[in-house]
């Protein structure tokens, strides 16, 4: 007798955690001849090098939202895991699952803002595939982006390069995205504000970031589906490092913090569209933080921890009393809390 | 000073003034799944003195609805054309050999509320069989009751309710009768004795001489409850005391005590880790008969049986600590939780698993 039979997916796979690692791990690199557990970056890098790839796919419901709908998060997506390896965009293969009975306005929309974020960062779409399924057989449309980038930062930003004594920067408040999204589904009201996702393309940010870090900033991650906690565990999974941060100088807003108590959940799990973490050297700190600031995409970026040589892999944090307490990587899917 | 620095001031100094205060090694207790969470995040424990020592108790919704509820609510699940409306964390509680999320996976339909209100609203404008899974405390049954008193009003014939719904002061001493717990003191929770009042503990604390506090949820507030309990244990007392006097009254929410009322009627209710309780739980009266999930789809409740490694039962009464278990940590972790302790984010196994590593 098994109580959980693990012989099926479920949505927790998808979750962003220790289940979907695991699941990446123990099954879906079994396709690859080259890749091993080590080589889980947001995008690869080829062609000697020079070149970064990596893809995508996105389902979102709704799939229009306050901030972005699925067409900006499928472009910016994989701008951004392009991004995070140090190379700037430049081609975006797109392609598309579309359920009959999907309204031909709502796919302008979505192809309207595709475009946009694609011409705002000089990214041109030269191939896609287009395919419909049935009524019942996808939630209205799903969207896989394919992008490739020419790396401008030397050496690339890897998930393993985290070092002892470098210091972790984010670039603003978490968890817009995911409760934006959760409030927008559930029709929840969170006091009456209009929070938007963080829904954006970071490839200046990153411009920014490596122009005033140079080859101090070790690490680029965005923080999308299991959130901070998730792109920390990894990172300390990958470098061999522990990382402790403040729980105080992370940046969260009152209405997502509010929203959060109110489900049981930790903003440090919910997912972004437009956060990163950066991990960099000591001495160029202050530096990388300063441009941050300056760019309006981290206004509020915040030095939130720093890298130790505790054990490999954990990932703790200090509380406002002053104790300290685990960041795990999150289980899966985010469920909320009876009361 | 910042608001925050006054805090964390305010919380040295309490604990400092703990650690002054208690003159033998306690016990102390909570029964509220907020407050073990808040616990583990905050780590409070670390912040006390050694001899005195946090359990959980019984206080989190889904851990002790039993395996054999989850059953029930499984066959629910499976039976064509029923749409199962529930609370979040339910979703991957186990039962004896399946969990909800595993049934939606294989094509049941479930869906997650935010609140009870909603499946009333499904019902009606979706035409199809909704069955609204009633668990938790005092804090949550009036919701429920509202829910139902409103399908009724509605007249919606395709609405129901399985109750699996848990009542606090009968397992209080259901816990304090198990030869295996010794509680020197008793944090109570905010939430639910917002609804029951203060006063509710009175008989209690009266009957087994244990100090209770009703405490609030933030670091100070809890901080605050445990220095006044310890306090009743230097000066030998044992009273009910309301450390949360803003939102918690002596005679409790008269409006929602008389919801809960309208709709159901204690009974006895099978609990995890404390067996049959008698009058533990609430069933619907019989002018809501006609809501009863369990009666309309010929659904009973059996003993179910739980995962052979799984001591939660044990962690919940509080004759164990989450890592005295032996499959803490290894069989059973959030990914693959054994038992519901794991899996709650309010459940002491996984707030112990998750926060203090």
């Amino acid at each position: 007798m098994t109580p959980t039979p693990n012989d099926i997916i479920t949505l927790g796979h998808g979750g962003g955690g220790r289940l979907m690692h695991d699941l990446i791990v123990n099954e879906l690199l079994a396709a690859s001849d080259v890749m091993s557990e080590t080589d889980l970056e947001d995008a690869a890098l080829i062609a000697d090098g020079r070149l970064a790839i990596s893809t995508d796919g996105f389902t979102v419901k709704p799939l229009f939202f306050p901030g972005g709908d699925i067409g900006k998060l499928a472009a910016c997506g994989t701008i951004n895991d392009v991004a995070m390896r140090g190379a700037r965009p430049r081609w975006l293969s797109v392609a598309m699952i579309i359920q009959e009975g999907f309204a031909l306005e709502d796919l302008r929309r979505i192809i309207r803002s595709i475009r946009a974020a694609c011409d705002a960062d000089g990214v041109h779409v030269i191939t896609g595939d287009t395919k419909v399924v049935g009524r019942s057989a996808a939630d209205g449309i799903f969207i896989t982006t394919t992008g490739v980038g020419e790396r401008f930062a030397d050496p690339a930003p890897s998930a393993s390069a985290a070092r002892p004594g470098d210091r972790v920067i984010v670039n603003g408040a978490l968890g817009d995205h995911g409760i934006a999204i959760l409030a927008a589904r559930e029709e929840l009201s969170l006091g009456g504000s209009a929070l938007q996702s963080d829904c954006a393309s970071l490839l200046t940010l990153t411009e920014a970031i490596v122009g005033a870090g140079g080859s101090g900033v070790r690490t680029l991650r965005d923080m999308t589906r299991g959130g901070m906690s998730a792109a920390l565990n990894e990172i300390a999974l990958a470098s061999g490092v522990s990382l402790e941060i403040e729980e105080d100088s992370v940046p969260v807003r009152r209405e997502v913090r509010g929203a959060c108590e109110l489900l049981g959940m930790s903003p440090f799990e919910i997912a972004n569209e437009g956060k990163l973490v950066a991990i960099v050297a000591p001495e160029v700190a202050e530096e990388v933080l300063a441009a941050m600031q300056e760019h309006e995409l981290g206004e509020r970026a915040a030095i939130i921890g720093s890298v130790g040589g505790g054990r490999a892999g954990r990932v703790s944090a200090r509380t406002a009393l002053g104790t300290s307490r685990l960041i795990d990587l999150p289980a899966g899917e985010l469920l909320p809390r009876i009361c | 000073m910042s608001a925050r620095e006054e805090l964390i001031a305010e919380a040295r100094a309490l604990a400092e003034e703990i650690a002054q205060v208690s003159d033998r090694p306690a016990t102390l207790m909570e029964v509220c799944g907020t407050h073990a969470h808040q616990f583990a995040r905050y780590g409070i424990a670390q912040m006390l003195p050694e001899q005195v020592e946090l359990l959980s108790g019984p206080g989190c919704p889904v851990c002790v609805t039993s395996a054999g509820e989850i059953d029930a609510a499984l066959a629910l699940a499976r039976i064509p054309g029923v749409t199962i409306a529930t609370f979040g964390d339910m979703v991957r509680v186990p039962g004896s050999d399946s969990t909800l999320a595993h049934e939606r996976a294989r094509g049941a339909n479930v869906r997650v509320l935010f609140s009870p209100i909603e499946a009333v609203d499904l019902a009606e404008q979706s035409g199809r069989e909704v069955v609204l899974l009633g668990v938790g405390f005092e804090t949550t049954t009036p919701g429920m009751a509202v829910a139902v008193a409103e399908a009724k009003r509605r007249g919606l014939r395709n609405f129901s309710l399985m109750s699996a719904h848990k009542r606090l002061m009968p397992a209080l001493a259901a816990l304090m009768a198990a030869e295996d717990v010794s509680v020197h003191g008793l944090l109570a929770p905010g939430h639910v004795s917002t609804i029951i009042g203060a006063g509710a503990y009175r008989k209690f604390v009266a009957e087994h001489h244990v100090p209770c506090v009703v405490a609030g949820f933030e670091p100070d507030q809890i901080l605050r409850g445990i220095l006044a309990l310890v306090r009743q244990l230097a000066e030998g007392r044992a009273e009910v005391e309301n450390e949360y006097p803003g939102a918690v009254t002596e005679e409790g929410n008269l409006k929602a005590l008389a919801a809960i009322d309208a709709v159901f009627e204690p009974a006895d209710s099978q609990w995890r880790g404390l067996g049959v309780i008698p009058l533990g739980g609430l069933v619907l009266r019989k002018e809501y008969a006609e809501f009863d999930a369990l009666a309309r789809f010929g659904v009973t409740i059996t003993e179910g049986h739980e995962h052979p490694a799984c001591r939660c039962g044990e962690v919940l009464r509080g004759a164990i600590r989450p890592p005295e278990c032996s499959a803490f940590g290894a069989a059973c972790t959030p990914e693959h939780p054994l038992g519901p302790c794991m899996v709650s984010s309010e459940g002491a196994c996984a707030a112990a698993y998750k926060y203090e590593g």
